[in-house]
């Protein structure tokens, strides 16, 4: 292999001052759109275990259709299409005056896809603390929305906290398809930089650290919360 | 504005299942040959030697936390070094497929064995067999019964995650309905075409595995 | 036949078994018995190398099974060992269960195997289940299949690791009695269980096991007529009080 690897082009600006503000981008995006995942997939994951069929169907629907288009193309639905399919003054507002348009399209965009699945995350979390603890709560003379509400619910959500790290993991990951929309994100930047230095290796093995370090700082930490106040807790209890 | 021309689908029709095809390509390679890689780094990963299993974990370790785009962009400038003359978007993106998938495949896979419960092996050891005929015999067997719906799950992600050759501008479906779109001024159709097509493929897939699993518990 | 010296294991910081020695002479039925966690599973998984040990030594038929060189396999292969659970391949019929290690190990043709294994099942009373899968049997057919793949190696000796202690007690019997026609015709066995009645019966000797260490070694009648320490006594009085 024949390359002239010069580490020392990553530490010249602009491209240094490039790969923070990507890491910057990239952490807005994804923290971003996880605040959406996380309150629309918690909404739907809940709605998806009511006893109302048609709240349950609602849910269903958006979980389906958003689990199933991959990102990318959601991506672009909201980006080049959504806005033609608005009454006329409102699209044009859309593409005009909103402020940073890419950036509240990327967490719109990757946050319903991530919510699709976090809503999944929660469903499954709820039911099967259900098949164990249902019977029992409703023994003890509880009603259904009341075992739901004071059993169901709570020990569900602390279930799925490994689950919903990953997901949000994922979503750090995801976050770099807004780069086609043009959000200059860590993974753009590093792109960037192999346009303008032909140094693009160094910038991607930078970048790949990067994401490594973020994923096992995210896994870590999680693993400290989740000892100390989540379903860890409990299965030591148990056991 | 809003009167919308649907006969641009009809027209670009042989071009799209062009596309389609590309699609279908890297999933057949990208499960094939990354379900290939998966087992082996799964069975490296589940050496007693650290110096078989470290790297495996590593390997999947680094592909787990890494965007694929990020992958793609890597192996778009890498093979052509490492081979030493251009190869083309489609070579190098089959290697990113291959090796990203791979470490996905082998988690996957790695579940499946250790969900055979460990008298299993214990039993089969107890009358005399080697540890690659447990492996062979008991434990991949039962494994792989454990293992298909994810499997076959992970078949969907990739046919999703294939719509991002796009950065590489390498023409799969998506990417020529894109094509198309910008070229004849129609995004919304196009795009609107993408969605409803991936859908159908992906929820009809879904509900099938769904279907094969209650079977299966029975 | 299995010899057993000075036996140390532990799991990281839980010392299992400290100091154990003991034997198995040919022919002989020794049953181990002792409250839960007192090491005896572990003992018997030691006796064929299933679970490594950290101190001592086991022979089994003169052949060393801590030895690094020892061919393993070869040496389980003539030690039948059936466990708590059964532990019957879930994807293979009772037939296939019972001849999959003569085909593998012994290298024995499928026909051959195979009816050796229908005559195996018939001795342990299940003629008419040879292509039932395990989950098609109760627990007891289960555990007699699981008998007749550990005798299908022709072993030298035979282990028991809690065989009956997963059985819905209508099912205890018939799996005992075809332990006890076994010691009957003479096979060296050593027997991890809680059936006191089983030791009264078919024992040679017990061994009483507490804490990880050997309490008693005694001839049956001695053990429990007259155990030796506090602790057996005590064992002796809760299991045989129901």
């Amino acid at each position: 292999m024949n390359y002239n690897w010069d580490w020392g082009v990553l530490l010249q600006q602009p491209y240094w001052g490039w790969l923070w503000s990507g890491l910057g981008w990239t952490l807005l995006i994804s923290l971003g759109s996880w605040v959406i995942a996380l309150s629309v997939g918690i909404s739907a994951g809940i709605a998806r275990c009511m006893p109302n069929r048609a709240i349950q169907i609602v849910a269903s629907v958006y979980i389906e259709v958003f689990r199933n288009i991959p990102p990318l193309v959601q991506l672009f639905l909201w980006y080049f299409v959504f806005p033609e399919l608005l009454p006329d003054a409102l699209g044009l507002w859309i593409k005009r005056d909103l402020p940073n348009p890419e950036y509240v399209t990327a967490i719109v965009g990757l946050g319903l896809f991530a919510g699709a699945r976090v809503a999944e995350q929660i469903r499954a979390g709820i039911a099967a603390v259900g098949i164990h603890l249902l019977p029992a709560a409703l023994a003890t003379g509880l009603r259904p929305l009341q075992a739901f509400r004071l059993i169901l619910l709570p020990l569900g959500l602390r279930a799925v906290f490994g689950p919903l790290t990953s997901e949000f993991l994922i979503t750090v990951k995801m976050s770099s398809i807004s780069l086609t929309i043009g959000m200059l994100e860590l993974t753009a930047q590093s792109r960037h930089i192999e346009n303008y230095t032909f140094h693009g290796l160094e910038a991607f093995a930078v970048a790949t650290v990067v994401y490594l370090l973020l994923g096992l700082s995210v896994t870590g930490l999680m693993r400290v919360i989740d000892r100390r106040f989540g379903a860890a807790k409990y299965r030591r209890a148990s056991s | 504005m809003n009167d919308f021309d649907w006969g641009v689908i009809a027209r670009s029709w042989p071009f799209l299942a062009e596309g389609m095809a590309l699609s279908a390509l890297l999933v057949v390679v990208s499960t094939a040959g990354g379900i290939l890689l998966g087992l082996g780094l799964a069975l490296m990963r589940r050496s007693d030697h650290a110096f078989i299993a470290g790297p495996a974990t590593v390997y999947v370790t680094v592909m787990r936390s890494v965007p694929l785009i990020l992958v793609l962009f890597w192996f778009y400038f890498l093979v052509p070094l490492v081979i030493g003359r251009p190869v083309g978007a489609l070579a190098s993106a089959l290697v990113a497929f291959v090796l990203f998938e791979a470490a996905f495949y082998c988690e996957i896979i790695r579940a499946g064995i250790n969900s055979v419960r460990a008298g299993q092996t214990e039993a089969a050891l107890a009358t005399g067999m080697r540890r690659s005929q447990v492996m062979r015999l008991i434990i991949m067997p039962q494994g792989l019964r454990a293992m298909t719906p994810l499997l076959f799950n992970q078949v969907i992600i990739v046919f999703q995650d294939t719509s991002l050759v796009y950065v590489v501008a390498l023409r799969d479906f998506m990417t020529t309905a894109s094509v198309v779109a910008s070229r004849d001024g129609r995004p919304t159709e196009m795009y609107t075409l993408v969605a409803v097509v991936y859908l159908a493929i992906c929820f009809s897939l879904s509900k099938a595995i769904e279907l094969y699993g209650k079977g299966r518990a029975r | 036949m299995i010899v057993l010296n000075d036996i140390h294991k532990s799991y990281g910081r839980t010392q299992v078994l400290r100091g154990c020695t003991a034997a198995v002479k040919l022919g002989e039925v020794v049953v181990v018995c002792g409250p839960s966690g007192s090491g005896k599973s572990t003992l018997i998984k030691c006796v064929n190398g299933l679970v490594p040990i950290d101190r001592g030594s086991i022979t089994v038929d003169g052949v060393s099974v801590t030895d690094k060189h020892t061919d393993l396999p070869a040496l389980r292969a003539q030690i039948g060992m059936v466990f708590q659970n059964f532990e019957l391949y879930p994807h293979m019929t009772a037939l296939q269960n019972v001849s999959l290690a003569q085909i593998h190990v012994l290298k024995r043709s499928r026909a051959e195997a195979d009816a050796r294994s229908e005559q195996l099942l018939a001795r342990v009373g299940l003629s008419s289940k040879l292509s039932s899968r395990p989950d098609q049997l109760s627990g007891g057919q289960q555990q007699r299949v699981s008998i007749a793949r550990a005798l299908s190696m022709d072993p030298k000796a035979m282990l028991f690791d809690e065989p009956t202690s997963a059985l819905d007690p209508e099912m205890v019997n018939e799996v005992l009695e075809v332990m006890q026609a076994l010691a009957l015709d003479g096979m060296t066995m050593m027997v991890v269980t809680h059936e006191m009645g089983f030791a009264q019966r078919v024992a040679e000797r017990v061994l009483f096991m507490d804490g990880g260490e050997i309490l008693e070694d005694s001839p049956k009648s001695q053990f429990f007529a007259n155990p030796s320490t506090e602790r057996a006594r005590q064992f002796l009085t809760k299991v045989l009080s129901h």
